[in-house]
């Protein structure tokens, strides 16, 4: 059902959708899209890459490092720009549209969640909103909603800077930075990558019922095959830049190929230990 | 003759070209100001006129102050005797420190920052005047202070082309042979310099950010 076409864009604020309503396709779709780097010697990113997102649906790019996933995360929110083919968003080529534009409608959370150290959490929250002009009344409202939406009490948290919060926190007003102005669509690169493993596994249950919750189109960068298991609708596995396999969570750990039991063997010890 | 003897003797004298030591270097950091920072903010996205900007201003630095005062006197309109010459001297010494730390403290950001920023769907010139300007300016008023330091002594060499200061005591002391005379000069030249190191350093620990 991931792949039903739906009839609006979903997770649009009423006055994006009377702009967009034409506009019924997928998401987000990969055109034969291959990266280089144009050094001395040109390095292929990634190559060749093909595949599409159903609007709503939350999709995981797994692989190590290095694997282009990041690479794949840049090429949606044109912070990179495809060597060759083409990656449309929103019904529309990256290149088509103006980067700003575009930016604005795609929410973005990072591992070291990138606050701006002089900003309290709420003007870090409320970037966005002060970049598109809203009063201040509806930027406040917003930035409550959006901190009690991740968890973290207003009135405690609003006037705190950055480095007051603990990774976990500064994660969670990541989050609350990247929905801020309703965005269709996050992208997450490894957001909970950098926190130790008990806050990690909060911030993931969390966030995976939060996800499903918003019905936004989430694309989520991962080395961690348990994070893809629990969060995606759907999971592409890359290696060298390639596409190794895409599927289901179900179907995912029964795919015969080596890179994926090296995933799955992952896990294998902690489920022993446990045993 | 003891320091102290000459000094209270002088007084007024001596005040006097402290102040005229002090609106040199104000003058000269003012301009220093608005040219490096300016300047600074201008070669973040520029790598050519980076590498001309700061080779330039190395260069400055590395001409002996005196020799400096001494190339500008024949230079029309900038050039000749008195406190012109002396200003514009002062500024292009002034310059490298807060060119480089405008530079580096503009570029010096966390790059999750940075990346955050531009991924936000903020514009260049909104991520320079709203992200890297105020992460950066304690490390451009610390330039600023170097700066500031460094144009204090130097000034005391404008008095060898005519525009006063405290250097006159120092010169006049040279010439004499009187260490007196020569105190009566470095004594106030250092404790201004004391003076804005101290001040300055208060306002840079105000402006740092953790």
């Amino acid at each position: 059902m991931h792949y039903d076409v739906p009839s609006l864009e979903c997770g649009v604020s009423i006055e994006m959708n009377a702009k967009t309503a034409e506009n019924t396709g997928p998401a987000i779709q990969f055109q034969d899209v291959t990266y280089s780097l144009n050094g001395g010697v040109p390095r292929t990113i990634v190559n060749d890459i093909r595949f599409s997102v159903a609007c709503g649906q939350t999709l995981v790019l797994l692989g190590r490092s290095g694997s282009g996933k990041t690479t794949l995360l840049k090429l949606i929110n044109s912070l990179l720009v495809p060597t060759a083919g083409q990656v449309i968003v929103r019904g529309r080529p990256t290149t088509d549209w103006d980067p700003i534009r575009l930016r604005r409608g795609i929410g973005y959370v990072i591992q070291d969640a990138g606050l701006f150290p002089h900003f309290t959490v709420a003007q870090n929250i409320a970037l966005v909103p002060s970049l598109e002009k809203w009063d201040a009344a509806r930027t406040a409202a917003r930035v409550d909603e959006l901190l009690s939406l991740v968890g973290l009490e207003p009135a405690e948290y609003c006037n705190r800077r950055p480095h007051q919060l603990s990774g976990g926190q500064r994660q969670r007003v990541g989050v609350a930075r990247a929905l801020a102005a309703d965005p269709p669509i996050l992208l997450m690169d490894e957001p909970f990558g950098a926190l130790d493993p008990v806050t990690r596994a909060e911030l993931q249950r969390e966030f995976s019922a939060l996800a499903r919750r918003l019905g936004k189109t989430i694309v989520f960068v991962t080395h961690d095959l348990r994070e893809a298991l629990l969060l995606a609708s759907r999971i592409i596995l890359l290696q060298n830049g390639r596409i190794i396999a895409d599927a289901t969570p179900q179907e995912f750990p029964r795919i015969d190929h080596p890179e994926v039991r090296a995933f799955t063997a992952s896990l294998a010890p902690l489920s022993g230990a446990l045993a | 003759m003891t320091p102290w003897t000459f000094f209270l003797e002088h007084r007024a004298e001596i005040l006097d070209a402290t102040a005229t030591h002090l609106t040199l270097v104000l003058i000269a950091m003012a301009f220093a100001i608005a040219i490096g920072v300016p300047l600074g903010m201008l070669i973040v996205h520029r790598p050519a006129l980076r590498n001309l900007a700061l080779g330039l201003a190395s260069i400055f630095q590395t001409i002996p102050s005196l020799a400096l005062f001494g190339f500008l006197i024949p230079i029309p309109f900038i050039g000749g005797i008195g406190r012109r010459t002396a200003i514009v001297a002062l500024v292009l010494y002034a310059l490298l420190p807060i060119l480089r730390n405008t530079y580096v403290g503009l570029t010096g950001i966390d790059p999750a920052v940075l990346e955050a920023a531009e991924a936000m769907g903020m514009t260049q010139s909104q991520i320079l005047w709203r992200v890297r300007l105020p992460l950066a300016r304690a490390v451009i008023l610390a330039g600023i202070r170097t700066a500031t330091i460094i144009t204090i002594g130097v000034a005391t060499i404008a008095a060898a082309i005519g525009a006063g200061g405290l250097g006159t005591f120092i010169f006049r002391g040279v010439a004499m042979v009187s260490d007196a005379v020569i105190l009566a000069g470095a004594i106030p030249a250092a404790l201004l310099a004391i003076a804005a190191d101290l001040l300055l350093g208060l306002l840079e620990r105000r402006l740092k950010i953790s």
